[in-house]
């Protein structure tokens, strides 16, 4: 356990966040290396499915980050991503999943400094909840 | 309720009879007691099948989206803020509706009364007022009504249809309850004892997905549970592949689920299936001061935003 490290799977918009991590890369900013990232097309593009596909595969945390409201690529995409962020982590919450596990952020792709705290920020509250153990599917893997 | 039966009579057959509709979806009674059957009837001379008691929980929504003849049906509170939703999802347009509005005193839970039976079989059920008396030959049994009543109902808010053509007799009286004192109490618990309570709460599930077929919002062509490329959950009774189905279910009817109460009644494990859609429910209304079915103007919650919307949850 004393070595332990969280998985976190982050859904990243290609528009802003994907460029933020990307500027934060080439600025040489330090940043927890727990983190996976999945490039999507906007916020908007995440379905409730992915996040809990995430948790199920082993997942120790989920984090989601788009356009600030306003920015959205797509004009409105991270509006209606909002509405259901909203509604699944509180549906998660609500089964038992812990709060410390799921996290969404708005950064911009010139908000390099804000993407590495938030990484840091992410990386130790799941850190901090410790392994997934509910969520996990317990299965053979067949390739 | 069961002087509702006549006069529904009398509207299909003038409906019929006049050709304004092509079918009747309602109620006919069903072969054994405490349980009525969806039927459409089509020709005048066939609506002394039509039957309504307080056993007509069956959602008639149901039987609508993609209907492609002029029907009437037979719409409780909860039917017709499904029909509103099933419009506004365009499934049905509302010309090709007639709605027969009952207005409801609430359904009653055929389990409920099996429970008080102790295993005895029963032959008649009779209602009056406020009172159901069932029994066969050797005894009879007295039940308040109100005892009786479905979970679903004994929270309702909406007994009146929201849309009709034609109501069967006059408006009920609303109840004023609290309709998510259940939800606030476990929202109090820690996450572990959230989780216990819930894989204690669907352990007994089948999987057998009569919640989703008896909903009138489950009407994908191809639902989640089927895809295989990519499979989102196992075809097992895993208790994380049961609890996903349970979660995506209920998100799927998010802002949509009127709480009819059609999975629970279906659900033949008698899983209380509600608590999840009810807790997106309570959260919309929270959020976006939203209740499914109640305005056929409005756009449902996840087909829309505001710029204001609450996000206190994201950095």
């Amino acid at each position: 356990m004393a070595d332990w490290e969280p998985k976190i799977l982050a859904f990243l918009c290609n528009w802003c966040s994907y460029g933020a991590a990307d500027l934060a890369g080439v600025s040489r900013l330090k940043q927890p290396p727990n983190i996976r990232i999945i490039r999507v097309p906007c916020s908007g593009r995440m379905n409730p499915k992915f996040i809990l596909q995430a948790l199920r595969k082993g997942a120790d945390g989920v984090w989601v980050s788009g356009c600030h409201p306003g920015d959205c690529h797509y004009i409105e995409g991270n509006y209606y991503a909002r509405r259901k962020f909203a509604l699944l982590k509180n549906l998660l919450e609500f089964v038992g999943i812990e709060p410390e596990r799921l996290h969404f952020s708005w950064i911009s792709s010139a908000e390099a400094t804000k993407f590495a705290t938030v990484a840091k920020e992410v990386v130790e509250t799941v850190k901090k909840a410790g392994p997934s153990r509910h969520m996990v599917k317990k299965e053979a893997e067949v390739e | 309720m069961l002087e509702y039966t006549p006069k529904i009579k009398e509207i299909a057959y003038r409906l019929l009879s006049e050709q304004k509709v092509d079918g009747i979806v309602g109620f006919r009674k069903g072969t054994i007691p405490m349980v009525n059957q969806p039927v459409i009837i089509r020709k005048p001379e066939d609506v002394e099948h039509l039957h309504w008691d307080s056993w007509c929980g069956v959602n008639l929504a149901n039987y609508l989206p993609k209907a492609t003849e002029k029907l009437a049906v037979v719409a409780k509170g909860c039917d017709a803020r499904s029909i509103v939703v099933l419009m506004q999802e365009n499934q049905i347009t509302r010309e090709q509706l007639y709605i027969i509005g009952i207005p409801c005193k609430g359904m009653l839970d055929r389990r409920k009364v099996w429970k008080q039976l102790n295993g005895k079989e029963i032959s008649f059920v009779n209602e009056e007022n406020d009172k159901i008396v069932v029994g066969n030959g050797n005894f009879k049994l007295e039940l308040k009504r109100s005892d009786l009543l479905q979970d679903s109902c004994s929270i309702c808010m909406h007994r009146n249809p929201v849309i009709y053509d034609e109501l069967v007799a006059e408006k009920v009286e609303e109840q004023q309850v609290d309709r998510y004192e259940d939800i606030k109490h476990i929202e109090g618990m820690t996450s572990e004892e959230k989780w216990q309570y819930f894989q204690n709460l669907i352990s007994s599930c089948i999987r057998c997905y009569a919640c989703r077929n008896a909903c009138p919002f489950c009407y994908c062509p191809q639902c989640f549970v089927d895809e295989s490329k990519p499979q989102w959950l196992g075809k097992t009774i895993d208790p994380t592949d049961t609890l996903t189905f349970h979660l995506l279910r209920a998100f799927h009817v998010a802002g949509r689920c009127t709480d009819c109460g059609s999975c629970e009644r279906a659900c033949p494990m008698e899983i209380p299936v509600r608590i999840f859609t009810r807790k997106l429910e309570k959260d919309i209304l929270e959020f976006y001061g939203y209740e499914a079915g109640t305005n056929i103007d409005e756009r449902p919650p996840l087909d829309t935003y505001r710029p204001d919307d609450p996000e206190n949850f994201i950095k």
